[in-house]
């Protein structure tokens, strides 16, 4: 059991890791926020489901778990009203982006 | 009604959060959870509780669960590959998607699974359309790329919510 939960927290920080990368190497705002939300989230997820099998059916693990949810629905809530706001805000899309429907709906 | 639910729902919650059966701790507890019932009460979200009861709903919300866990994890590695990528592969846009769910409850779980699944964040919802950010946009067809989006997910969310 603690091998698996050593396995999950390595492939956290992994992902975590990988979520910094994207967050200085994609160009604009948006792109920025589609790899922290995704990697950082799966990875933290990960992290805490390895503390889950760390520590067994205890205190700490059952908090653990409680935490994977309200991360899931923080994060999605939180990148949403980000990218909401950076638009009205009139932060551009960025050089590479092809398509833009959103501006037609912001007129009317 | 509502009260009552959400009263039991922040009830067990606490009682799990803290994992501690002393009677000190539940006074605590149900102390926190009125107060958030008078709170937020009126906020709570589900309007029908004839629809809590039918079990045909989890059931579909459990295949849901380990589809969206499948996508989810597919999405990962998709951005990871996306930003590992010395030339980074990316047409980045926001399209417009038609979607046919009525209650908000099912819109805002479409737009959260969304937001989780391959390289697509939910910009703005307003009526019936959903506005998406996405990383990669694949194809200029409407009809394709909203089955892309959302149509994995919409199927099963109509039959857990509606």
């Amino acid at each position: 059991m603690e091998i698996i939960g050593f396995i999950l927290i390595c492939l956290g920080i992994l992902f975590n890791f990988f979520g910094c990368i994207g967050l200085i190497r994609l160009p604009d705002v948006y792109n920025r926020l589609q790899s922290s939300t995704k990697c950082v989230t799966l990875g933290t997820c990960s992290i805490l489901l390895g503390v889950l099998f760390y520590t067994g059916i205890e205190g700490a693990g059952i908090r653990a778990l409680i935490a994977i949810p309200l991360l899931f629905f923080g994060a999605t809530v939180a990148a949403h009203a980000l990218v909401k706001g950076a638009y009205i805000f009139g932060v551009k899309l960025g050089d590479k982006s092809v398509k833009d429907d959103y501006k037609d709906a912001e007129k009317s | 009604m509502k009260y009552i639910a959400l009263f039991i729902i922040a009830l067990l919650f606490w009682l799990l959060l803290t994992f501690n059966l002393s009677i000190s701790n539940i006074v605590v507890g149900i102390v926190a959870a009125v107060a958030t019932c008078i709170l937020f009460g009126k906020h709570f979200a589900v309007t029908s509780f004839s629809k809590l009861l039918q079990p045909q709903r989890y059931f579909w919300f459990v295949v849901y669960l380990i589809i969206f866990i499948w996508e989810c994890l597919k999405a990962n590695f998709e951005v990871a590959y996306r930003v590992l990528h010395p030339a980074m592969p990316i047409k980045p846009g926001i399209v417009k998607i038609k979607i046919d769910l009525k209650t908000d409850i099912a819109k805002t779980t479409l737009a959260n699974s969304i937001t989780m699944t391959p390289g697509t964040i939910t910009v703005d919802i307003i009526d019936e359309y959903i506005y998406v950010h996405w990383i990669y946009i694949s194809t200029d067809n409407p009809e394709e790329y909203s089955q892309k989006v959302s149509g994995r997910f919409e199927k099963y969310i109509k039959k857990i919510f509606e």
